[in-house]
């Protein structure tokens, strides 16, 4: 993963987000697939309600909540990590880009980049509602 | 109807989604909001934040195969990220105030303009044209493997595609949409891009679009786990089977019944033209 300098070239940027994007939509599908089977083996029996809106719990919308309770085994907390590692491959694919051009020493792009990233984030993390 | 059962069905109906969405060019997303609120009596809410995970799925499961190839420009694809993700958080925040009907009403809008586009393709265009001052400035100009070697192609009228960028992350921000046929149209139809680098490079931007907005679902809840379960893994297995397919059904002469010169997945007549023979699948490239 580690570009040498002088070598990082547009194709080898290329691959390089091939790899990012491969493992971190793998490594999505495994988790959300675990969290499921998990989930329908705690939950299968019960009744599906999505006729109604009510949203999701306050723990299932923020960064810290959903860990939380993941990590105290709630099966929609693992499948929600999943949904996590699926929304962030994409952006670690422009957060590699914003190290990638500055190693090019495109500082326009470096610039383009990070104002990508900035949106990303912060829509993630909720600082934009 | 009990959790289990309807997570299977679900699943089924993504994967047939899925499957359709890569076949047609249509993509996923188009087709699982209608699924999951008309078949299945989702609220349109959770079905637009489902849609919207498994369109991040797909776009970023397609983008593994041919970002290699070299077909996609990575300065074109950034430079208009920040057009549809402001774009997209815009739409998305705009959900929240927006009455679920009328989100229905304009996605119905949307998805007939997809279907229409698809069947009929852009019209061709030549893309060696003179160069552009802005697009020069912006190191956007690039070239591409094409069937008779690498060819050159110059970028024309930045600041239309941008502004097309801008109000197709919108439309992906409000129903939950890759809206990678109105990507296409911008880079294809007003920045002059070759129709292969066009389609690689939508696919790889509607990703980065979908996370943008995915965030702000997330924050208001939007997310159900599942539910997005099993559109997600239904979706995403779909959608690479029938990129199988394609790949299968591109030797000579076969076609799966499917007309036009669709910016979708490769597009089912792209043997007819050379260059674009050897064009990798694209699932999920306009859902």
């Amino acid at each position: 993963m580690a570009p040498r300098k002088p070598g990082l070239t547009d194709e080898r940027m290329d691959q390089i987000i091939s790899g990012i994007l491969r493992v971190g939509v793998g490594l999505a599908a495994l988790v959300v697939f675990a969290g499921g089977v998990y989930y329908l083996a705690k939950h299968g029996g019960q009744l599906p309600q999505y006729r109604t809106f009510r949203g999701q719990p306050p723990q299932l919308r923020t960064l810290p909540g959903i860990l939380g309770f993941a990590f105290s085994s709630h099966s929609r907390g693992i499948i929600e990590i999943g949904l996590l590692l699926l929304i962030a491959t994409p952006i670690a694919r422009v957060a590699f880009s914003v190290a990638a051009f500055a190693l090019q020493r495109d500082r326009t792009y470096v610039i383009i980049t990070l104002i990508v990233l900035s949106v990303l984030v912060c829509n993630l993390v909720g600082g934009c509602r | 109807m009990l959790i289990w059962e309807f997570t299977l069905v679900v699943w089924l109906g993504s994967l047939l989604a899925g499957l359709l969405g890569s076949l047609t060019g249509l993509g996923g997303g188009v087709v699982i909001v209608p699924l999951l609120t008309l078949g299945f009596g989702v609220d349109i809410r959770y079905a637009i934040g489902a849609s919207l995970v498994s369109v991040i799925a797909t776009s970023s499961g397609a983008a593994v195969a041919y970002v290699r190839e070299g077909f996609s420009n990575i300065r074109v694809g950034m430079l208009l990220e920040t057009a549809t993700t402001l774009g997209a958080t815009g739409g998305a925040l705009l959900a929240a105030h927006v009455a679920p009907r009328l989100i229905a009403v304009i996605f119905g809008l949307v998805l007939l303009a997809s279907v229409y586009s698809s069947v009929k393709g852009p019209p061709q265009h030549d893309t060696d044209g003179p160069p552009d001052q802005l697009a020069q400035r912006l190191r956007l100009d690039s070239r591409y493997p094409a069937r008779d070697g690498v060819r050159q192609y110059h970028v024309r009228r930045v600041p239309l595609g941008f502004g097309l960028m801008g109000l197709a992350g919108l439309l992906s921000g409000l129903l939950g949409i890759g809206s990678g046929a109105l990507k296409v149209l911008a880079m294809d139809q007003a920045m002059r891009l070759p129709f292969k680098v066009s389609t690689t490079t939508s696919n790889f931007m509607i990703g980065v679009t979908a996370a943008a907005s995915a965030g702000i679902y997330l924050n208001r809840g939007y997310l159900d786990p599942g539910l997005c379960m099993p559109t997600t893994l239904g979706v995403l297995a779909g959608s690479l089977t029938g990129a199988r397919l394609l790949a299968k059904a591109r030797a000579p002469g076969a076609a799966l019944g499917i007309r036009g010169r669709h910016p979708g997945p490769g597009g089912g007549d792209d043997s007819q033209r050379p260059e674009r023979e050897d064009l990798t699948w694209l699932p999920g490239s306009l859902g």
